[in-house]
């Protein structure tokens, strides 16, 4: 770029930009601003020009084929008076919101038990993190063997005397949407785990002994001190836990596919089942868009939540 | 002060317990597999195999079409790597100008690959589909490539640029003031430098890759490429109640990412602890 022929201008307005000391002579160093080009132009087509133009699909009556029509808000007008979608809305929220937090809590006392000392928490770490590693798909093919009529789990209950819980689990239209909340907390209990454990070890020894020194119980240095110094974990955590648990979709599919009668039916699900399975692709961009709003809205307040991390 | 203590034991011993519990499906999983299909149905779910055999691995194995998991198996390495490489260069290249430029528009960039980065695919899938048959590019795993590499890269972008936030200018700028171009300081100093972010963004998409279900159904629908997790969709989808054979296959899909996740856990558990938060 330029180098400084004619004196800097010295108007103070242009202060602040300048205050980054040596920007002049990075500008030989970063590159050439071309090379985000392909990138950016990459991700505005595909994430937001693909968004922009699936949104306005919400406000027709496409089917994919031939012409369609603007009906303005008649998608959402039907998604709000029709029970199934309104269950959707209902599921979604609930597995997601449940899941983050069942998986953290577990995920917290984890980190906390594994928290120094013990000989092989290495090994124990390795173990409880493996399920994050695996499609959920396939771990989500082993669950839906055990919540069998005659599978492991009701063979469990029958064996300590307790038949009258036996039921066929994902059959059964109440109790199928928390055999899947089991599925996505085992499934993300490892990685909540990690985070804080890696939080943790950011905990200096010395405030914890000096605590336990004073005097502080066990209970009361997890809660003053440990916990914290957890918090920018926790919001790592529980907001991609969020996110991820509103976008649900393969371990539904591979449970239930929705069922019975949609009793565990989530957004992601039906957006799948009405643009891609009965071809309407218009009501399904109004599902679409209203899961795209809740999980920006969603990512937006947790942000503000957690202030001063402008990072996901 | 933290020594081991008679407490630390029964902690060790209580986790270990929970380990216990927390693993059992696993060995429901391949009891189940390795059972004949006469015992399947006869035994108790829980009853380890009387004659354990791999009957089910070979079936599974010489399925053809939609469901070949070894036509899915192929593709999905193929898909994963491809997808890994594109996101690499790509995504180092857009994190590094990113995070050294403190221009405005450098600023609104990262952010609009922030956001990116939780917009849900549901709502672009199909214009993106749409645009994917015009360009024939439905069907195919290198279109799949092309796919993965615009709709993770937000991530990709976003890790990059942390680290490179984290990273000194010395380096740079002494090999700027030896003559290099600035080119030669990115692939000859910066990206070499780089090689933990290459490590997270390589793990971290190339787990998502691997283990995405919903879009190679959409865009590898109705053709004979599917990726692992499809074929093995449609493979069980066929069977009913075949326990063993859909643990034989649930198994082979497993396998791969296993053998990669205990040889490289470290680095797996890292990427996903540190990774995340930049």
């Amino acid at each position: 770029m330029k180098t400084a022929v004619q004196p800097p201008p010295v108007e103070p307005a242009d202060r602040p930009r300048r205050r980054i000391d040596g920007e002049r002579r990075k500008v030989h160093t970063i590159g050439r601003w071309w090379w985000a080009l392909p990138g950016a132009l990459l991700v505005i087509a595909m994430h937001y020009g693909a968004t922009a133009v699936g949104g306005s699909f919400a406000f027709t009556n496409w089917s994919g084929i031939g012409s369609f029509e603007w009906i303005g808000l008649g998608n959402f007008e039907r998604i709000f008076d029709d029970p199934t979608k309104l269950t959707a809305l209902r599921n979604t929220l609930l597995l997601a919101f449940g899941s983050v937090i069942l998986s953290n809590l577990a995920g917290v006392v984890l980190a906390i038990g594994l928290n120094r000392v013990l000989k092989t928490r290495y090994l124990l770490r390795t173990l409880f993190f493996m399920p994050v590693v695996l499609s959920p798909l396939a771990t989500s093919y082993i669950w839906k063997f055990i919540f069998q009529l005659d599978g492991p789990l009701n063979s469990i209950l029958s064996g300590v005397g307790l038949d009258g819980l036996a039921r066929p689990w994902l059959a059964d239209p109440i109790w199928a949407l928390w055999a899947v909340l089991l599925v996505v907390v085992w499934q993300n209990t490892g990685f909540a785990m990690v985070i804080y454990m890696s939080g943790l070890a950011s905990v200096p020894v010395e405030i914890e002994e000096a605590a336990a020194i004073e005097g502080a119980s066990l209970w009361q240095r997890t809660w003053h001190v440990v916990l914290p110094c957890l918090r920018p974990a926790i919001a790592i955590a529980t907001t991609l836990g969020l996110v991820n648990g509103l976008r649900i979709f393969d371990q539904i599919l591979a449970l239930t596919g929705g069922g019975p009668a949609n009793a565990t039916a989530t957004l992601a699900t039906e957006v799948y089942k009405q643009a891609f399975s009965l071809g309407n692709f218009g009501y399904g961009a109004a599902l679409a868009v209203i899961l795209t709003v809740i999980i920006l809205t969603f990512a937006v307040i947790q942000q503000r939540v957690v202030q001063g991390r402008p990072e996901v | 002060m933290f020594r081991y203590t008679k407490l630390s034991a029964l902690r060790e011993i209580g986790l270990w317990l929970l380990a216990v519990v927390y693993l059992a499906p696993f060995y429901v999983l391949i009891a189940t597999a390795l059972k004949p299909d006469s015992e399947v149905f006869s035994t108790s779910a829980l009853a380890p195999p009387k004659s354990p055999t791999l009957q089910s691995f070979s079936h599974v194995l010489s399925a053809g079409g939609e469901s070949d998991i070894k036509v899915g198996l192929a593709n999905s390495l193929f898909i994963t790597t491809g997808s890994i490489i594109v996101l690499v260069l790509l995504g180092s290249l857009t994190g590094y100008v990113i995070a050294r430029n403190t221009r405005r528009w450098s600023r609104a960039l990262f952010f609009l690959f922030l956001i990116a980065i939780v917009l849900p695919i549901q709502l672009g899938t199909v214009p993106l589909y749409i645009s994917a048959r015009t360009l024939h590019l439905t069907g195919s795993a290198p279109g799949m490539i092309v796919l993965y590499g615009g709709l993770l890269l937000p991530l990709s972008v976003f890790i990059y640029a942390g680290f490179f936030r984290g990273m000194g200018t010395d380096y740079e700028e002494a090999a700027a003031i030896d003559g290099a171009g600035p080119g030669q300081v990115f692939f000859r100093i910066v990206l070499p430098l780089m090689a933990p972010a290459t490590g997270t963004v390589a793990i971290l998409t190339g787990l998502i890759v691997w283990n995405d279900f919903f879009t190679p159904l959409i865009f590898l629908g109705g053709s004979d490429q599917q990726t692992l997790p499809v074929a093995m969709y449609y493979y069980i989808g066929s069977l009913v109640s075949q326990w063993n054979q859909i643990f034989a296959i649930v198994i082979l899909s497993m396998i791969p990412i296993l053998v990669f996740y205990l040889v490289a856990q470290k680095r797996f558990i890292q990427g996903f602890a540190g990774g995340i938060k930049g």
